[in-house]
């Protein structure tokens, strides 16, 4: 029997953190930014039916980026959970913040369990109050951390582009349009190879855009905007012609330009190195870590 | 909820029906999943009683009255058992009323359900559809006295008209046209009903319609609560157009009831349908 190679804790979890990161990696960015009214998700998503953003409960919305299996699996646990919890008590105690805490346990869970392939997902859980101050955006990563996010948060593709053009030109408070032009100005900021600023307009077909708009008077406050509300709400922009996006990276699932490069025929294609994370390419065995230090053994000690 | 983790039964791919995953996950919150005693139960509870729906050009109006009795008590005075189901379709509940208020919300939260899985809603028939089999699930409570019998209206987007169904205590499911009415007092609202429906009504004369149905059975029917004018408690009044459904604010409703009252000084048994006969031409 051959023996399974050491692979240290921390060289193991890096490798599945690394995993996670580029798949979450290949797919466009999701912004969501708070507003006077309260919160605005905008992506850039040319399909109609497999959605980004999608309501949870009342005040509760969901944003995923990454494998779509995974995080629509997630979604829809989220909503059994909502609803079975809104159902067995009232509809007042499903809250963003226990649906976040769910969320980060299962893929923390997962992340660190060594039989399971971690999630290529990042997941944002935003829930809205009755004024601005109690708006919550929650922002989970793949490994299970959650962070509280304040004003604005993207995840995704070009997370860190998208960010810094965010960081710079956002005010609270601001209106639904105001905000909305932001958030869309920002999606089609990215940079190319040479890692040069470039602003494309991005057509309302290929926007996904949601709101939680508390001041909605019926119970559940999500709601989408269709292109046609979109259109006004945006008015004239662009500097330009509007730039169609690559039309490489309009088909679902592949990657777009900046990511890293990937070959799908070989397993063992990984930026962090040669080993792959999950699985012995030659065998197909998962990696086992042995426990790090063996403690010794002690045969007079009692059972 | 102790472990914090989401359940791999939440994790795994199955039924959009809620119904479905309450009896997999959590049978006891089922309305209909509990064993009774031998007997009849149907002494023990409240019972909820009329309620009315009539269709308009471009809608369809549901209303209830708001009394709820045990034999000749009245329980309560002011109880609501006129639902919205969804944003286009409304529930009334006649029957058993803690009973129906449960199942109403399991209703409700079924088609909510659904339509956050699916990203899109039900049919008008399909939901009619869940109801009916919410109700065959009652059955043998029903046999024991604890009948639930609701009356579904809604506004159905593809056939661009208001539909009403009403059913009995086996789940069966019957579409109606025009007009129907539910609960102890409807024989005496429906037979006013047809006396006051037009087919070309509009939302406001079709609310006056309704309220006097409700006016007629609580008139003849000692279950079914009249205007109460000393409280200011009027009938649960629902319009659902292709805009969503919305309740009729209690301030209007009490305008129109308080008209119909002032009709019915002059003239108590109500405004006098015409005769068409040829004895008069």
């Amino acid at each position: 029997m051959s023996m399974p190679f050491y692979v240290s804790p921390e060289q193991l979890m890096k490798d599945r953190a690394d995993f996670a990161r580029k798949g979450i990696a290949r797919g466009r960015s999701v912004v969501a930014v708070q507003f006077a009214d309260g919160v605005l998700f905008v992506s850039e998503n040319p399909s109609q039916a497999l959605h980004k953003v999608s309501e949870i409960y009342d005040r509760i919305a969901f944003a995923a980026v990454g494998r779509y299996n995974e995080f629509e699996n997630l979604r829809i646990a989220g909503v059994r959970l909502a609803d079975m919890r809104g159902y067995s008590y009232d509809r007042r105690d499903v809250t963003g913040r226990g649906l976040a805490n769910a969320y980060a346990q299962t893929l923390g869970t997962i992340f660190s369990s060594g039989g399971e392939k971690p999630y290529e997902v990042e997941i944002f859980v935003a829930e809205i109050g009755d004024d601005p101050s109690a708006d919550q955006i929650y922002r989970l990563t793949y490994d299970g951390q959650v962070a509280d996010e304040q004003g604005f948060a993207v995840m995704g593709g070009q997370a860190d582009v998208v960010a810094a053009y965010l960081q710079e030109r956002y005010v609270a408070g601001a209106s639904l349009d105001e905000a909305l032009g932001l958030a869309v100005a920002a999606l089609g900021h990215t940079s190319n190879e040479r890692g040069e600023p470039q602003d494309r307009v991005i057509p309302v077909e290929d926007l996904e855009v949601a709101v939680l708009d508390r001041t909605r008077a019926q119970p559940r406050k999500f709601v989408r905007l269709r292109p046609a509300r979109l259109e006004t709400l945006l008015g004239g922009r662009g500097p330009s012609t509007p730039a169609p996006p690559d039309p490489d990276d309009n088909a679902p699932g592949t990657g777009s330009s900046d990511a890293f490069p990937d070959d799908p025929a070989d397993p063992t294609d990984q930026t962090s190195g040669g080993v792959s994370p999950l699985e012995d390419p030659l065998t197909g065995a998962p990696p086992v870590a042995p426990p790090p230090v063996a403690p010794p053994e002690d045969d007079s000690g009692p059972l | 909820m102790t472990d914090s983790r989401l359940p791999a039964a939440y994790l795994r791919p199955g039924s959009s029906s809620f119904t479905d995953f309450l009896a997999e996950q959590a049978p006891d919150l089922l309305p209909a999943r509990r064993g009774l005693p031998q007997g009849s139960a149907a002494e023990l509870a409240p019972h909820a009683t009329t309620i009315v729906a009539a269709t308009f050009e471009g809608g369809v109006v549901m209303a209830g009255d708001r009394r709820a009795t045990m034999g000749n008590v009245i329980a309560q005075r002011d109880i609501q058992k006129v639902f919205p189901a969804d944003e286009f379709s409304a529930v009334g509940i006649a029957g058993t009323a803690g009973l129906a208020v449960e199942m109403v919300r399991l209703f409700q939260t079924e088609l909510e359900h659904y339509e956050k899985i699916e990203g899109t809603t039900l049919s008008m028939d399909g939901k009619a559809n869940r109801l009916s089999a919410l109700i065959r699930a009652n059955l043998g409570m029903a046999m024991q006295g604890l009948a639930v019998v609701p009356l579904f209206a809604g506004y159905d987007l593809e056939a661009a008209q208001g539909r009403i169904f009403s059913y009995d205590v086996t789940g069966g499911r019957y579409e109606e046209t025009a007009f129907h009415s539910v609960g102890s007092g409807s024989m005496f609202a429906r037979g006013a009903l047809k006396k006051l429906y037009r087919d070309d009504l509009d939302a406001e004369r079709c609310v006056e319609v309704v309220v006097q149905a409700l006016y007629d059975a609580a008139d003849d029917d000692s279950a079914t609560g009249g205007p109460d004018l000393t409280r200011r408690i009027f009938p649960v009044v629902q319009v659902i157009t292709e805009n969503g459904g919305v309740r009729l604010a209690d301030a209007s409703v009490a305008e129109i009831a308080d008209w119909v009252i002032a009709g019915r000084m002059e003239r108590p048994d109500g405004p006098a349908a015409e005769l068409t006969g040829g004895a008069s031409a």
